[in-house]
């Protein structure tokens, strides 16, 4: 196969759009920030508001490093542009547990080894967390199959489902009692 | 008082666990130093050819734009090829970036956007126009059958193949005899974290390079010598890594141009690389195996063949040892292996995970299968009674070797001794139920490696070293060695790694960080404790007085005689008395070229696995694995545990879904995303379990360690591929076993 291939378009490019204030209410804090509208919430997140516990691992929605929750749902904050967050409550890992401090699904992280390089875990938590609010996830085929959209290249998986496991059943003996 | 402060071969959690559940562990990309630009790499649409011209001056007017970095405007870099080979480069001439008008491989880096802002840089690169002129390429190791070559030496590491009496001839004398060939695909490494890096540009022209990387050493030699820098200039830092498995063994790209654009606009420039553009490097190469055995009557392997070929790229010659394992897993007089590569135009394979050895074990461990069921013996006792007492290869005894007492272990736990021989034997509803066994061989490697130790009035210590943590736990380990060998408690001790300004360790590769760093923090330590012991002795009236180091132990935060415990100080008081604000050592630890030459350094594996196959969907689901693993001495049961636990999933993703699927047509890889390109989920995760079977190694090296992250994952896709067999009573040959395999 030979050839010569010719320039996509002639002509003038589109401008750029603006950046325009965007208020994002994050961990319970009003974020006021300068954001293009083409923003991803991921990138409003670690670029903007310093935040780079949320992770970017594909930026299109097929892994699940960038979970958080938005209203306590998890979402995928690479497929969602920042702008349209405005008003909403946005949780991140950083709003979860800080050391020292650490939330029930982080320390179980911890104690079950469930991750190596750490690099999908704080979409890990942010996602079992989602599941927990789902009410959903009880037995372990449940958890493994409603933690699927979350990749660990690492192949941290026994460990992620007995530490959501563990959360989930002190979750569900403190509701029955 | 028994000691609370033995570490090592307990199972303390990662001490960086808090840092990374909660966000706060900073990778590469993550360090927001002010006034960043960003960068976005164009990569090319074709395979081979030339770039005409880059219409840089539409995308150049944008306000926000910065520059465009090609061929036509990088300056003069260094000159020579040497000036480009890192520390882990095989033979050839390493890529050049931005170099020439030279299209080599499909998505080469041809061009740099650098902008205000992610958005913008991505924006001005997507309509960024080049011109090419498209040659013809070639792609395709099926058409390259007859045209391999044996290569040259040019890599660290790389072993010829071996050869030894005459194969044909034992193979003339079986009664049994096998001849298979086994093919996988190519697969892309595809750590969590996407390549990237950020470099500070300081006010005096000094650079802080956090680079997504295995090894900040070698990336420091690779910019000094390209951009012609000082070693002050550049510090490069890596202090987490989202995954490596040998991807960032060598300087990727993303190194080069940030570091390019930092140097050129003098501005701090982050560079990450896209999901797809982490297809545009290194991976397993697509491997063609061919093995060939036979067996006497009692079911002796009398004579073994087993050739590999896989591609290069026309620029450097990439090698890895696929073949030599399959002269030394099993005993066997006549062995004649054979490896070969041929050119192609793609980027350069890179190690991957096990390089060579997982490749090489599923060929030889489901021909060894095959062999079984020809020779009418169970898989594990026809392993059993070709065991290798010692590795022919190199004609040595083992340093340790309990790789039969796996065997028997693991059978006993998996009850292998229920199994049925005859395929198809057991269902389960609509599932057939099969049970294979695999294994396989690992070096247990030593690299050169410094420590630094400094301890406190406080009883603090700090121990560093420049090796990396990219999910093994040297973070951990280290701190368990070093807090260990003083006497102290974990919480009393900090390790720093990945940091040019810190001794110098090897990129963290080869699964030897556990024996290089560890053997080097605890000499270090150990040198740290001789001066603490001097200082003890100068005490007044010291219970220590005359005692050699070798008289003493750190235990408890005290220093004792080992003949009688009561006679001790206490660290801290030494420490205090002492009136030094801080004591330091620094030592450093390399092979024994005595003991390397005497002895065969191996870690081995046998892995058991139950599938269940839908007969009427093809699907495979893998129920049950049991992976026993004989490693030397283990460190940390929980984060060696990860490790194996880790290479399973890796295993079953080998078997079952990994493979980058090239159209020849274009030259390019298509399935280059995280949709396409499949790897495990939870739920394809079942019972998957690890047993160590530790062995006591006076000889490997002073810790007794043989490294954990590489030989888990050998014979996982073998044993799973020969429980499909077992199943299903079909041999598959090709990986991924696809369910069209099993239909
Ligand atoms: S980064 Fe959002 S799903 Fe992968
Ligand atoms: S811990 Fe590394 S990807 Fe999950």
């Amino acid at each position: 196969m030979s050839g010569t291939s010719t320039p996509k378009s002639a002509g003038q490019s589109l401008p750029p759009p603006p950046a325009a204030p965007v208020t994002l209410r994050i961990n319970g804090q009003d974020h006021h920030l300068e954001l293009a509208p083409w923003t991803s919430l991921l990138d409003a997140l670690r670029e903007y508001a310093g935040l780079t516990g949320t992770k970017k691992g594909c930026d299109h929605g097929q892994c699940g490093a960038c979970t958080v929750l938005v209203d306590g749902k998890r979402i995928n904050s690479c497929l969602t542009l920042a702008v349209l967050q405005e008003g909403a409550d946005i949780t991140t890992i950083e709003g979860l547990g800080q050391e020292g401090n650490l939330h029930p699904l982080q320390q179980a992280f911890i104690d079950h080894d469930a991750f190596q390089c750490g690099y999908c875990t704080p979409g890990q938590i942010c996602s079992a967390q989602g599941l927990i609010n789902e009410g959903k996830a009880h037995t372990e085929d449940e958890i493994r199959e409603l933690m699927s959209g979350n990749i660990c290249r690492c192949g941290a998986y026994v460990g992620i489902l007995n530490a959501v496991k563990e959360v989930v059943d002190k979750k569900s003996i403190a509701l029955r009692s | 008082m028994s000691s609370t402060t033995n570490h090592v071969g307990k199972a303390p959690s990662r001490v960086e666990g808090p840092a990374k559940v909660t966000g706060a562990a900073k990778y590469s990309a993550e360090f927001n130093v002010p006034d960043l630009v960003y960068g976005y790499v164009v990569s090319s649409p074709i395979a081979k050819g030339k770039i005409l011209k880059i219409h840089a001056d539409k995308v150049l007017a944008i306000p926000g734009v910065l520059q465009v970095f090609s061929h036509e405007n990088v300056p003069g870099l260094a000159w020579f090829d040497k000036s480009y080979k890192d520390d882990v480069a095989p033979g050839g001439s390493p890529f050049r970036p931005l170099h020439d008008d030279e299209v080599k491989f499909s998505m080469q880096p041809v061009a740099l956007v650098v902008a205000d802002t992610f958005e913008l840089a991505r924006y001005a690169a997507s309509i960024l126009d080049i011109e090419y002129k498209e040659s013809t390429h070639e792609t395709d190791i099926e058409a390259k059958r007859d045209d391999g070559h044996e290569p040259g030496k040019g890599k660290t590491g790389y072993k010829p193949p071996v050869r030894r009496g005459n194969a044909n001839k034992g193979l003339a004398k079986a009664e049994q005899h096998i001849k298979q060939e086994y093919i996988h695909g190519a697969q892309h490494h595809n750590p969590m974290e996407l390549f990237g890096a950020t470099v500070h540009y300081h006010p005096n022209g000094k650079l802080t390079i956090y680079d997504k990387t295995q090894g900040v050493y070698n990336c420091q030699q690779y910019v000094t010598k390209v951009f012609g820098l000082s070693k002050e200039q550049a510090r490069v830092v890596n202090l987490y890594m989202g995954g490596g498995f040998g991807a960032g063994l060598r300087p990727q790209y993303e190194l080069f141009l940030s570091v390019l654009a930092a140097l050129e606009l003098k501005r701090s420039v982050r560079l990450s690389l896209t999901r797809q553009q982490m297809f545009s490097f290194g991976h397993r190469p697509h491997t063609l195996q061919t093995v060939e055995m036979g067996t006497g009557p009692d079911g002796a392997l009398l004579g073994l063949k087993h050739s590999a070929l896989h591609e290069t790229s026309r620029f450097e010659e990439y090698t890895e040892n696929v073949v030599n394992w399959s002269g030394m897993l099993y005993k066997c007089p006549d062995v004649h292996l054979n490896y070969q590569v041929a050119a192609l135009d793609v980027y350069t394979p890179l190690d991957m995970r096990a390089p060579g050895a997982a490749t090489g074990s599923f060929a030889l461990e489901v021909a060894m299968d095959e062999m079984a069921y020809a020779a009418g013996l169970d898989p594990l006792e026809f392993r059993r009674r070709n065991y290798a007492e010692e590795d022919q290869n190199e004609n040595k005894p083992f340093s340790s070797k309990k790789l039969r007492e796996a065997y028997d272990e693991g059978a006993r736990r998996f009850g292998w001794d229920k199994r049925p021989m005859a395929p198809r034997a057991t269902k389960e509803g609509n599932m057939l139920v099969g049970w294979g066994v695999a294994g396989g061989v690992w070096d247990a490697s030593m690299q050169k490696a410094a420590a630094k130790a400094t301890i406190t009035a406080d009883g603090k210590l700090t121990v560093s070293s420049a090796a990396g943590e990219n999910g093994t736990g040297t973070y951990t380990i280290m701190t368990q060695i070093a807090a260990e060998t003083l006497g102290l408690p974990m919480e009393a001790v900090t390790f720093k790694l990945g940091d040019t300004t810190l001794p110098e360790a090897p990129v963290q590769g080869g699964s030897w960080t556990a024996a290089s760093v560890g053997s080097a923090v605890k000499s270090t330590c150990e040198a740290l404790g001789e001066k603490l012991l001097k200082l003890a002795q100068k005490l007044g009236d010291s219970p220590l007085k005359g005692a050699k180091f070798e008289d003493v132990e750190f235990v408890n935060g005290q220093i004792r005689l080992r003949q009688d415990h009561d006679q001790a100080v206490v660290l801290r008081d030494v420490l205090q008395t002492s009136g030094e604000r801080e004591i330091e050592a620094d030592s450093s630890a390399m092979p024994n070229p005595l003991t390397m030459q005497k002895y065969s350094m191996h870690s081995h594996n046998v892995v058991f696995v139950e599938v269940k196959v839908d007969e009427e969907l093809g699907t495979v689901h893998v129920s049950r694995v049991l992976n026993v693993v004989a490693a030397g001495r283990i460190l940390n049961q929980k984060t060696a545990r990860s490790q194996v636990l880790g290479s399973i999933v890796w295993g079953i993703s080998m078997a079952l879904m990994e493979e980058t699927v090239m159209d020849h047509r274009f030259g390019r890889y298509m399935n280059h995303n995280y949709a396409e390109y499949h790897v495990p989920v939870n739920a394809d995760i079942r019972d998957i379990e690890v047993v160590f079977v530790e062995e006591e190694d006076p000889h490997v090296n002073p810790l007794g360690v043989k490294g954990i992250g590489e030989v888990g994952l050998l014979g996982v896709a073998a044993a799973i591929t020969n429980a499909v067999y077992h199943a299903t009573g079909k041999r598959v040959r090709q990986l991924p076993i696809y369910l069209d395999k099993l239909l």
